[in-house]
């Protein structure tokens, strides 16, 4: 094979070196694997401060925190998880990295924008740290609720403000994303042969775009508020608190599908390769994509049930949730039918994606308790929303995530990693994975209130198995980052296509060169047909 | 990556920035519905104290500003370097005498003793309350938006001074000429909404 020169060693623009060919340039691929790094860095920070948190609740009474302690690190840990690393995570690295390859281009439309976008981000994190030490971080939950937003002493302003960077960093993503997608794909790409997980980027895309703003105005009016004292939502001053909760809704529930999609795209590039088998359902999976993102956004008052609200009212957001459950079952059912007659070739990113599918599944199951106006009353803030949220954010971004780097990472670095501790650590996540969440629908049902520093004597038992599962759980993510990371000192060895993929970021060398392809790409009439490599990869085993 | 030079992928990008900003006030303005059903007379009272020969004067300077960077694309495009940039500095003047009338607007409010928080308020109806919060949130975050456009058309007037935005490469101007489009629409629903308000 020909020797290519790969983008590490080609700065861009060429006359930086050093630290700022990475903090000046306008590659895509660095952006994405700065993102990289500093997303890894909080996920881990937040994952310990999880930790922290199940170890306080493993016993009743005070174990390690105190109960203003505990309201603050539940706040951290919420404000990081959502606006530090799930709404960014897939999009932002691996978005980044591979849209632009997939749609057989060198860079995203807008690349000075891409960079701000990452220093925008950077921002947010500092700020959200900034918060720390002044006043307290905020004890409020990461849904910064009024009146308690604006009467607590802690400082909410400040974290509030990094929300609003936030927001701007992944606003400017989507908006680069969208005007790359139309106006830079390969000349002989029509829609129908746009990979899967680009497309999902590009349903993203218009959600970021679409909601953000919402909840940016809101966080804004939330500063206005502690500062001026408007009374905007003050019902002493004629304003009304729910209204607030309709206007972060109106953001934060369409915000949960910019969470998922791109994972499900993910899982939606994986599945085939492995099965070697086109998928099943692409157009299916492309229009429910579109379908979750317009759904998505009009079912945001299903967090209010117990708010206040009209029955009617109640009826339409219920209705509308049961609607959007059902995009998401497509996309179930297309990735088991590609399963189905494949010849699976088991390797560490489909043992993940088999994961997400099984977690995925029943975390979407169980929102539909919670979508139920009848039953989300008996549950409504109780421990089993957690574990609700935690199985479709965690054991579904979560792992469609971990997958993304097990099938990416060859292609980013160049490098392959131990495929047995790859395992191990996907085996100790998952069973620690619901050790620790299947206990929490069981305390929920019971009536264990969330965000509680402490409980009933009767909740001892499942506080206890949650804490013993989040422990495995730690271990195993920490394993899966040291095993990746051991990688990245043994020489560049991964072949252009180690899995047998399609798409077009297969077609380039591992790392890919400074402008992603040697040669024009090719793209294939059907982005899925593995003709090719199901012939290439039984000749080889005859040539054995 | 050569430079793009794709430019109505530059405009498709502004046009999406365009929708966040509208949907940025439109979060206003749904607080706005919802409060206008609640206290509908304290709003028209409320309507009442604010001075319409102030809104009209700013309204009709606000057009007059749109036209003027309008005219300043067109004059771009057929050469007219001189006329394009007098179109801009009419524009930027026409936005800076909008800031000076808000200016007095606001100042002479505050002094009869209305604004966020103040005795006044806090003892009135609470409808009233929530017209001048609005009042104030809004027009001043319009305010702000009035800022960033006199940025982005001062900055395409230096450009056009230096050569850098010609008849063959005019996107940025362009660009800002929507950005201030948009500030100039968005003025034209607050107008109705506070000042014509029944």
């Amino acid at each position: 094979m020909e020797v290519v020169t790969s983008f590490f060693e080609t700065p861009y623009p060429s006359r930086y070196k050093g630290i700022w060919s990475w903090l000046l340039t306008k590659d895509h691929k660095r952006i994405g694997i700065m993102y990289l790094f500093s997303i890894l860095f909080w996920f881990l920070l937040a994952v310990l401060l999880g930790g922290l948190l199940r170890l306080e609740l493993m016993f009743p009474g005070k174990t390690i925190l105190n109960a203003e302690m505990y309201n603050s690190v539940f706040t951290l840990h919420g404000v990081i998880m959502i606006f530090l690393f799930i709404i960014p995570a897939i999009p932002a690295v691996f978005g980044n990295f591979f849209l632009p390859i997939q749609i057989g281009t060198d860079d995203v439309f807008f690349p000075k924008l891409n960079l701000l976008s990452w220093y925008l981000y950077m921002a947010g994190g500092v700020i959200a740290i900034a918060s720390l030490f002044s006043d307290g971080f905020p004890d409020t939950g990461w849904t910064f609720y009024v009146p308690f937003s604006i009467s607590t002493h802690t400082n909410v302003s400040t974290a509030v403000f990094a929300a609003f960077v936030l927001g701007m960093a992944s606003m400017l993503t989507g908006l680069n994303f969208i005007t790359t997608i139309h106006r830079m794909r390969d000349k002989q790409m029509g829609w129908m042969q746009i990979p899967l997980f680009t497309w999902t980027l590009y349903a993203t895309s218009w959600v970021q775009l679409l909601a953000t703003p919402v909840v940016s105005i809101t966080l804004l009016l939330v500063i206005i508020e502690r500062y001026v004292s408007v009374g905007l939502f003050d019902p002493s001053r004629g304003g009304d608190p729910i209204l607030y909760q309709h206007l972060f809704w109106m953001y934060s529930h369409p915000a949960v599908y910019i969470m998922i999609l791109p994972g499900m795209g993910v899982i939606s590039e994986i599945i085939p390769v492995f099965s070697r088998k086109s998928i099943f359902g692409y157009k299916a999976i492309v229009a429910s994509s579109m379908a979750i993102a317009i759904a998505g956004s009009l079912v945001w008052a299903h967090h209010m049930y117990t708010s206040g609200m009209s029955d009617t009212a109640i009826f339409v957001f219920s209705l509308l949730t049961f609607v959007v459950a059902i995009p998401s079952a497509i996309k179930v059912f297309s990735w088991v039918s590609t399963l189905y007659k494949g010849s699976i070739q088991m390797a560490p990113p489909l043992f993940f994606a088999l994961c997400f599918i099984y977690l995925f599944s029943v975390g979407g199951l169980t929102g539909l308790v919670l979508g139920a106006a009848g039953t989300d009353i008996h549950v409504h803030d109780t421990h089993f929303v957690v574990a609700h949220f935690h199985f479709t954010m965690f054991g579904g971004t979560g792992f469609a995530f971990f997958a993304a780097l097990h099938y990416w990472w060859p292609k980013m670095f160049g490098r392959m990693y131990d495929f047995k501790k790859a395992y191990i650590s996907a085996i100790l996540v998952t069973g620690g994975f619901m050790f620790h969440y299947v206990p929490m629908f069981i305390l929920g049902l019971q009536g264990m209130p969330r965000r509680y520093f402490d409980y009933l004597p009767q909740y001892a038992t499942g506080n206890f198995f949650a804490g013993f599962g989040a422990a495995f759980m730690i271990i195993g993510i920490f394993l899966m980052m040291i095993n990746l990371v051991l990688s990245l000192r043994k020489p560049m060895d991964a072949s252009s296509d180690p899995w047998g993929g399609t798409t077009l970021e297969w077609q380039t060398a591992s790392p890919p060169p400074l402008h992603n392809f040697m040669t024009e790409p090719v793209v294939l009439d059907y982005p899925y047909d593995f003709t090719g490599v199901v012939e290439k990869y039984s000749s080889d085993d005859k040539g054995e | 990556m050569s430079s793009h030079s794709d430019a109505s992928g530059k405009k498709l990008g502004m046009w999406l920035f365009l929708y966040t900003e509208i949907i940025l006030f439109g979060g206003l303005f749904v607080l706005y519905a919802v409060y206008f059903a609640r206290y509908t007379s304290d709003f028209a009272e409320g309507g009442k104290e604010l001075n319409r020969l102030f809104g009209v004067m700013n309204t009709i300077i606000l057009l007059v500003s749109s036209f003027a960077v309008a005219a300043s694309i067109t004059a771009i495009q057929k050469k007219e370097k001189k006329i394009a940039m007098a179109g801009l500095v009419s524009a930027l003047a026409c936005g800076l005498i909008f800031l000076i009338n808000k200016y007095f607007e606001w100042s002479h409010k505050i002094h009869l003793g209305i604004f966020p928080n103040s005795e006044k308020l806090m003892d009135g109806p609470q409808g009233q309350n929530m017209f001048f919060g609005l009042y104030y949130v809004i027009t001043g975050l319009h305010g702000v938006h009035i800022i960033i456009g006199m940025t982005l058309l001062f900055v395409s007037l230096v450009r056009v001074k230096k050569d850098r935005v010609t008849h063959k490469n005019f996107t940025l101007l362009e660009n800002s000429g929507l950005y201030w489009h948009l500030v100039d629409l968005i003025w034209i629903f607050i107008f109705p909404l506070f000042y014509l308000v029944i």
